[in-house]
């Protein structure tokens, strides 16, 4: 049981409003994903969740009852730090078990609890360590055992990769998804990586200063962005955006259209010079100038082929892969 | 090469400040040693030879010493006790965003700037007289006794007085570790489903453990050998006499300088022990 409604909630420090008024529902068992550039109140909807920070107005309800005034530890949420705030003080056992000593659980279902914890999380040789004697990646396990153990029926990440590196990062990505196929649980998690977002969520909430732009799967915002702000955030490369004659050619404001989906052709409608090309092996990411539309063409192409800088090259949008928006920077259906 | 050259001129630089260092230390602890082993009466005949091991055995026999040694544990563990708790507790109001937090702040550091023997007298004159003292006016006001305060309850007023002087430094101290606290912890530890007594003692003291052992070690230094407080407060009466007021005594009152220079080297020997037995305590603290 997990579900989690804010209705109409807002939060204001002092005068200034950092998030107005917002509806949201996060199904029990999903896995929902807070996406936004820094400083949009990510974090502070996630602390107002978790009961860390008062809501202003509105109310939170998890299961349908009303939470708004339940203290942080009686919601039945979990919450893991993005400094993982480990207690250094104590041994990784004691970490785990401290949710466990606080809510006074027999002492042999703490050890089982936290024997399957560890095992599920590879931590069995450290448990008598202190935090301060693991790697990144090690501490951020401990986090989540102890986040675990006490069985809440949601937990909540703010950004809880983002001091690992790139490396780490892939492989506690698939370990914190594979722990979501295993038990189920309501899963928040904040991250301003687009790849973290699109690989990982059932659910994307897009937040700019606080205001949602759009809720949907991850293959709902990337096929139909709400608007101009989503469809630059969702993506990469971003998509190229392109304004003036070619958009009223299309009659629309902006015209966007995503790398992927512009080919290399001989019989191509657009024409530009390769500025730079970027390697990646498996992929080829052509920055096209000169096309006449102001500013560069991203294109991303196959690994293998040979054009280079100072090159003429046509290109192809594929057909109905243009996105079009209005002045406002609303898509038109 | 340069390197070297470099540190044979540092020596030579710090060597003044070295020496002058070491006598400062090695001169009074060699003239002490020597005393203690010499009959000197200053007053009657000046130095009378050697005196061997008599001038020890006459002060730990004398009646004053172990109550002396008594008073002066009694003295320095009150104080530590109540500088700490009630360091830990200002610390942790200090850090809650008040207003006027500076001022406050200011006002809590100032004892520690007023000289000790002002300090006790203030305390003596001001709060403690039994007849226009503060305390005897409050006294008289609830309708009780003015209490006197320094003949009878002396040892428990002079470490009220003390410990009044070194509050400031120990909520000083314990201030920087507390600020020094990742809040995240405790928020942790908040939906953890701690308590707040839960959180003080599962999160914050253990935190705050190597900050109160410098407390209690540097304090302990200092609190062994007070002396002002005394001399202006009681005068050693009342059984407040600590080892420093009575080798005081033995050496200006009875003008005795062989049996006080005993007295010091046995007061060495006491600061020893006590370090040796703090730095087992707590001194593991230090370690992590
Ligand atoms: N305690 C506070 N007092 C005043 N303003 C605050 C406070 N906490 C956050 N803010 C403001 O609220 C806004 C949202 O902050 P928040 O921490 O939620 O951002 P975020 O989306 O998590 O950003 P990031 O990706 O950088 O972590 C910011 O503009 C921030 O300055
Ligand atoms: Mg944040």
């Amino acid at each position: 049981m997990g579900q989690i409604t804010l209705e109409r909630v807002s939060k204001s420090f002092g005068h200034t409003e950092v998030i107005p008024p917002l509806d949201l529902t996060i199904e029990d068992g999903e896995f929902c994903v807070f996406v936004g550039p820094s400083g949009c109140g990510k974090s502070t909807l996630l602390r107002l969740i978790a009961g860390l920070d008062d809501i202003t107005s509105g109310a939170v309800l998890i299961d349908g009852q009303d939470a708004s005034d339940v203290p942080p530890a009686k919601r039945g949420l979990a919450m893991v730090f993005q400094s993982y705030a480990l207690y250094p003080h104590m041994s990784v056992r004691k970490n785990i078990a401290f949710p466990m000593r606080m809510a006074r659980i027999p002492q042999d279902e703490q050890n089982r609890r936290i024997e399957a914890a560890a095992k599920a999380l590879n931590l069995t040789d450290y448990l008598d360590r202190r935090p301060g004697q693991l790697s990144g990646g090690q501490r951020q396990r401990v986090a989540i055992g102890r986040a675990i153990v006490r069985e809440p029926s949601a937990f909540l990440f703010d950004e809880p990769l983002s001091n690992l590196d790139a490396a780490l990062r892939v492989g506690m990505r698939l370990e914190i998804s594979e722990l979501h196929e295993r038990l189920r649980a309501t899963m928040i998690y904040v991250t301003h990586d687009q790849v973290e977002a699109m690989t990982m969520a059932d659910k994307i909430v897009v937040l700019r200063a606080g205001h949602i732009e759009q809720v949907g799967s991850p293959l709902e915002l990337y096929r139909t962005p709400r608007n101009l702000f989503v469809a630059g955030f969702i993506g990469s490369p971003k998509m190229n955006l392109i304004g003036g004659n070619e958009a009223a050619r299309h009659d629309a404001h902006t015209i966007g259209i995503r790398p992927e989906h512009i080919d290399v052709s001989e019989d191509g409608c657009w024409q530009g010079t390769v500025g730079v090309a970027e390697h990646l092996g498996s992929d080829t990411f052509l920055h096209v100038h000169g096309t006449g539309f102001g500013g560069t063409l991203t294109v991303r192409t196959t690994g293998e082929v040979t054009l280079a800088h100072g090159d003429t090259v046509r290109l192809l949008p594929r057909a109905g892969r243009i996105h079009r928006f209005d002045a406002s920077g609303l898509r038109i259906v | 090469m340069a390197t070297r050259h470099f540190r044979s001129t540092a020596r030579l630089m710090m060597a003044p400040a070295v020496i002058l260092l070491l006598g400062w230390m090695l001169v009074p602890l060699t003239m002490t040693l020597w005393f203690s082993f010499r009959r000197y009466l200053p007053l009657r005949g000046g130095d009378l030879g050697w005196a061997g091991f008599d001038n020890y055995v006459r002060f730990v026999t004398s009646g004053a010493f172990w109550p002396s040694v008594q008073t002066t544990l009694i003295i320095v563990g009150g104080v530590l006790v109540i500088t700490v708790a009630l360091g830990v507790v200002l610390a942790l109001l200090l850090d809650q965003p008040i207003w006027g937090q500076g001022a406050v702040r200011i006002l809590v550091i100032a004892p520690f700037f007023v000289m000790p023997t002002v300090s006790a007298l203030v305390w003596k004159n001001m709060f403690m007289d039994p007849v226009n003292g503060l305390f005897a006016h409050l006294w008289r006001f609830f309708g009780a006794e003015p209490v006197a305060w320094l003949s009878d309850v002396p040892l428990a007023s002079i470490v009220v007085i003390v410990s009044w002087q070194w509050l400031p430094f120990a909520t000083l101290i314990l201030l920087t570790a507390v600020q020094s606290l990742d809040r995240e912890q405790l928020e942790a530890a908040e939906m953890d489903g701690a308590s707040p007594l839960a959180r003080f003692g599962f999160i914050v003291l253990p935190h705050l453990s190597r900050a109160i052992t410098i407390v209690v070690l540097i304090q302990t230094i200092f609190l062994l050998s007070i002396f002002a407080e005394i001399f202006v407060t009681t005068g050693g009466a009342f059984g407040t006499r600590t080892l420093t007021y009575l080798i005081y005594q033995r050496v200006l009152e009875s003008q005795n300088v062989g049996l006080g220079s005993a007295g010091g080297v046995y007061a060495i020997i006491l600061a020893n022990i006590v370090a040796i037995f703090l730095m087992r305590i707590v001194g593991k603290n230090l370690d992590r």
